[in-house]
């Protein structure tokens, strides 16, 4: 190269493509191999998420029996499996995936950028949450085994191995593997931040740009407010497991309600950290398949900023009956029930999308359609959760559960697979066959109700969470049904999970060649090729409008490419 | 055609730049966004042991032995470094490289200054029984200086590693870029340390 | 969906229970709303031959109000549930109701242990220490003082609508009173190990009767004077509890 050597060194999205193996594959700096990375990490950790779900939920439904593939569910081990798949699916499966992965792959692209603005940080925030999903699940071989201590490791269970029966390694690398996990993300939120502020395309201005690129900022900067207490708290609960000190320890002078906060200081915004990116992938499937703008642009960004703000002042909200005084749950209710409304202008703008559209089903859109039909549901379930009265008999049950999983699953895994479908074609250069989408589809969707629909009744009937064997209580017997057809949805929905991934493995090899935009859709990155080239466009485009510049009057053709001439496709050099 | 803003990183010849983000510096945007983030970490230990320190109704007599003389010294090499680092600044705007290596090499060793004198200190206090595991109040202090230390050091390599970067060929606002970089790091790493001094070791020791 | 709940025994139960009916009924008028008009548009709106879509941004005010005044009307019910669930709020954990029985509760790894004072309403002069049970009258106000002796237990018990979290270094006073005498099964609402499952108490409320029974059995010297007195301490307020 004719450059000398410190250009070269930060030109990390080097002119020329690597050929190395390595440095093709393995440790690409190139964030559309990054993203794919972390597609797969994340649908990897997923699928041991889900399977970790299946040992429990057959434990819950069929108490005493033999799990297949697995035998009986001691009480240790149904403590280790819950802890694990809560852990894995939020930090492991949620952020990997939808900052990790769409936000990666798709947000350079999106503002007509070459790359991340930083390669190589982002090649190393990939393999830091890498090394922490070994950790992670190393941690299930160590003497005692992993944490049991629930996925929210409450003090003082958490920090002593007598409490938890023993479970020394399991406990140390869980903090550990969420605080590298952690600092992944930092600087995955370093990149995402950086790109869209400082590398859009010319003509891009911040109005212009697309919904998912606006939530994955919100997202990011979340993250980056909310985590440095919890990062504390982390370090500080290891310290006193490994060294002795007594940061969270009464016995000595601790205040075991210290890790409540920080850990839901920053645990609250983290659930919009993951939610607010799979509605932006909603809100750019809706236009594309509904043929529409999406209704009121920026006041959905002014909602989810705003969600996000009030995000930092609800977090007692999970500890109203925690021993924290009394008079504090007024307030913290108060913000709780007033960050419905953001989401709930968010929701009925979405629908609202839908109004006088030429609506098409392909699978992202069905999906798309499915989780925002549960994320309705996830919402107004937080209600008598975020009121104080009514939480007293709430909290800890089923209840809390399964609203939590119809907020989180339609954000992470029913709109992330909507993602999945939508930009494979972009990803792989083939689409995805869409009748067996279809069939994951209903498998999915319908599996996944008929999970959590009974667990809200186990609610109500007063079934407290986290319970090996609920037959200890008479109480609970005329729950134990419902835990029957939760199963039985768990089983539905695993079922569907075979024809997705014959679907994605298979397309990649002999699905239908996409072409730069088989859905003829208007944001950057479906101007360029399927797969991009490897700087992403040959010559960077020039945006003239808006992304959702749908079935404009006057224009013969319902899309109008946000670089394009209107009515015709970008043309490429 | 117009090219993206991405190569505002690179010193090439001067490129044609969108009216819209030229004026952002996509080095100094990530360090502030990093810098964000750190602020929450420190700022959230900070506050976690104020808050601790309310609930008990202050430190008492733990907190009185801190050697808040040393930590004193501490304080002046550490603002003595931050005044050399901004002369090596301008320094590099000046064109002058051998004053940039001068005055780079004096903020990395007054860092090093800094963890000598930390060092004794630590010393002095685990001497007098003053260990990591002496109480609330000492679990906080190793924790939080602790911390600045292992933040110090870091930006004490990165002053010398660029010792290795000043060389002719980069001499430039390629250089001049970096070095901004690092010394608002440790301009971050010194604010830090100011809010540490009178939180843990000048509030506790009046009580 | 509230037919779920179980048995109510507890005075402020039906104060919970009727919010929880008013916020599903609120909430479940949302929720059919919306769902039905996602459905109805997903139903109306499918793509015709040669259909156009409609061009509407939502960018004007009069596009927004379609989603403004849906919000409106959720910012009031939102305003009138928070208003309401504050009152129960206060009710069942700020109010200190003079008690009858005062009890202290002890939650550990993986029990219950209940500290009687006594008829003389006195802690550490006629102590009884029972596990597992509480025995409680019914028709008066209990207050428990809750500890732990080691992790963060929670004290639950679904039938009185109560739920409080016990955590070791503090001390934390909830009350109730059951209006019905039976057995009723304590749960333990906080992970606090491997056996948090099998933390099983029972709360067992007895008739006035049978509660003195019980009494004088336990502490057979002092029946009769000072265990009236232990009786009308609730109307006679405050300074008899320990």
């Amino acid at each position: 190269m004719a450059e000398t050597k410190p250009e070269a060194a930060h030109h990390g999205e080097a002119h020329a493509a690597p050929t190395n193996f390595w440095w093709k594959y393995i440790f690409s700096v190139d964030h559309k191999v990054i993203g794919k990375q972390y597609l797969f990490l994340g649908l990897f950790m997923g699928f041991i998420g889900v399977g970790l779900s299946f040992i429990f939920r057959w434990q819950l439904a069929w108490p005493g029996t033999a799990v297949p593939g697995w035998g009986k569910v001691t009480a240790p081990q149904y403590y280790e499996l819950v802890t694990m798949h809560g852990t894995i699916m939020v930090f492991f499966v949620a952020m990997p995936i939808l900052l990790g992965a769409f936000g990666n792959f798709v947000v350079p692209l999106m503002v007509g950028a070459r790359d991340m603005a930083f390669p190589r940080l982002n090649m190393s925030s990939f393999w830091t949450v890498f090394v922490a999903s070994v950790i992670l699940l190393i941690s299930f071989f160590v003497p005692n085994g992993a944490s049991r201590a629930g996925w929210t490791n409450y003090v003082p269970l958490s920090d002593a191995p007598r409490y938890t029966a023993g479970v020394y390694w399991g406990g140390n690398l869980w903090l550990i593997a969420v605080a590298t996990d952690f600092a992944s993300v930092l600087m995955g939120g370093i990149n995402i931040l950086t790109t869209a502020i400082a590398m859009r395309a010319p003509g891009m201005t911040i109005w212009r740009m697309p919904l998912l690129v606006w939530q994955e900022m919100v997202a990011s900067v979340l993250f980056m407010l909310s985590v440095g207490p919890l990062i504390v708290g982390v370090v500080m609960l290891l310290l006193d497991r490994m060294v002795g000190t007594g940061f969270f320890l009464p016995e000595k002078g601790a205040d075991p309600l210290l890790w409540q906060h920080l850990f839901w200081f920053f645990g609250h915004p983290e659930v919009y950290v993951v939610a607010v990116p799979g509605l932006g992938i909603i809100q750019e499937i809706l236009p594309v398949f509904g043929r529409k703008p999406i209704f009121g642009y920026r006041t959905l960004v002014w909602s989810a900023i705003a969600a996000g703000i009030l995000s930092f002042m609800v977090w007692a909200h999970h500890m109203f009956l925690s021993g924290m005084d009394p008079k504090l749950a007024a307030p913290f209710s108060v913000t709780t029930i007033a960050i419905s409304i953001p989401f709930a202008v968010m929701l009925f703008a979405m629908i609202a999308t839908l109004w006088r559209a030429q609506i098409t089903f392909a699978t992202p859109m069905l999906f798309a359609l499915g989780a925002l039909a549960n994320f309705i549901l996830g919402g107004v379930t937080g209600i008598p959760l975020g009121s104080d009265g009514t939480d007293i008999y709430l909290h800890d049950t089923y209840f809390v559960i399964a609203h939590f999983h119809n907020t989180l699953v339609p954000t992470v895994v029913i709109a992330g697979f909507a993602g999945i479908y939508y930009w494979f074609p972009k990803m792989f250069g083939r689409m995805m066959n869409d009748a067996l989408g279809k069939v994951h589809f209903v498998f999915t969707w319908i599996g996944f109700n008929m999970v959590f629909i009974p667990l809200f009744l186990i609610g109500i009937g007063g079934g407290q969470r986290r319970i090996f064997m609920s037959s200890v209580y008479t109480y609970y017997k005329p729950l134990q049904p419902l835990h029957v057809i939760a199963t039985i949805g768990l089983l539905i929905i695993l079922t569907g999970q075979i024809p997705f991934l014959i679907n994605f493995f298979g397309s990649m090899i002999w699905g239908k060649l996409a072409g730069d935009n088989p859905w003829h859709a208007n944001t950057l990155e479906w101007a360029t090729s399927s797969p991009p080239p490897h700087e992403n466009f040959e010559v960077i485009p020039t945006v003239v409008r808006g992304p959702y510049d749908y079935s404009v009057p006057g224009m013969e053709q319902d899309w109008a490419p946000q670089a394009g001439e209107p009515g015709v496709a970008a043309a490429r050099a | 055609m117009t090219e993206s803003v991405a190569e505002i990183g690179v010193p090439h010849a001067a490129h044609e730049v969108s009216e819209l983000s030229a004026s952002y510096e996509i080095g100094k945007l990530g360090m502030w966004i990093f810098l964000a983030g750190e602020t929450m970490l420190f700022g959230g230990l900070m506050g976690v042991f104020t808050l601790v320190a309310f609930s008990r109704g202050g430190w008492g007599s733990d907190g009185a032995h801190v050697n808040w003389r040393l930590a004193g010294i501490n304080t002046i090499i550490l603002f003595t470094s931050s005044m050399t680092a901004s002369l090596a600044q301008g320094a590099a705007r000046g064109g002058d490289l051998a004053r940039v290596r001068r005055y780079l090499s004096a903020s990395g060793l007054l860092g090093v200054l800094f963890l000598v004198v930390k060092a004794f200190e630590y010393a002095g206090d685990v001497r007098e029984g003053f260990t990591p595991l002496a109480g609330l109040f000492w679990n906080f202090y190793y924790l939080m200086t602790g911390l600045h230390v292992l933040h110090l050091f870091a930006g004490v390599v990165v002053f010398f590693g660029m010792l290795l970067w000043v060389k002719p060929q980069n001499a430039g606002s390629w250089l001049e870029r970096k070095l901004k970089y690092a010394c608002l790091y440790w301009y971050f790493v010194e604010v830090v340390w100011v809010f540490l001094y009178a939180l843990v070791y000048l509030s506790p020791s009046v009580q | 969906m509230l037919g779920w709940l179980p048995a109510d025994v507890s005075t402020f139960g039906p104060n919970i229970d009727s919010m929880l009916k008013l916020i599903f009924y609120v909430v479940g008028m949302a929720f059919v709303l919306t769902e039905g008009t996602l459905l109805a548009f997903i139903i109306l709106y499918r793509r015709r031959k040669g259909g156009r879509a409609s061009f509407v941004r939502g960018e004007s005010f009069r596009e927004l109000a379609w989603v403004l005044i849906p919000v409106l009307i959720v910012i009031f019910l939102d305003v009138m549930i928070d208003v309401k669930a504050k009152a129960i709020w206060e009710l069942v954990k700020e109010q200190n109701p003079p008690a009858g029985v005062t009890v202290k509760l002890e939650a550990l790894q993986f029990g219950w242990e209940f500290t009687y004072p006594g008829p003389d309403g006195q802690f550490g002069t006629h102590d009884l220490v029972q596990t597992t049970t509480l025995t409680v009258p019914a028709g008066q106000v209990i207050r428990l003082i809750m500890g732990s002796k080691d992790v963060i237990h929670s004290f639950y018990v679904p039938q009185l609508r109560l739920r409080q979290d016990a955590v070791p270094g503090r001390e934390i006073p909830v009350w109730f009173e059951a209006t019905q005498p039976g057995k009723y099964e304590i749960a333990c609402s906080q992970l606090c190990g491997i056996s948090h499952f099998a933390m099983k108490g029972i709360l067992r409320v007895l008739t006035p009767e049978d509660y003195q029974q019980w009494v004088s059995q336990h502490w057979p010297k002092s029946a009769s004077a000072t265990s009236k007195r232990a009786l009308s301490a609730r109307t006679s307020g405050p300074g008899k509890e320990g």
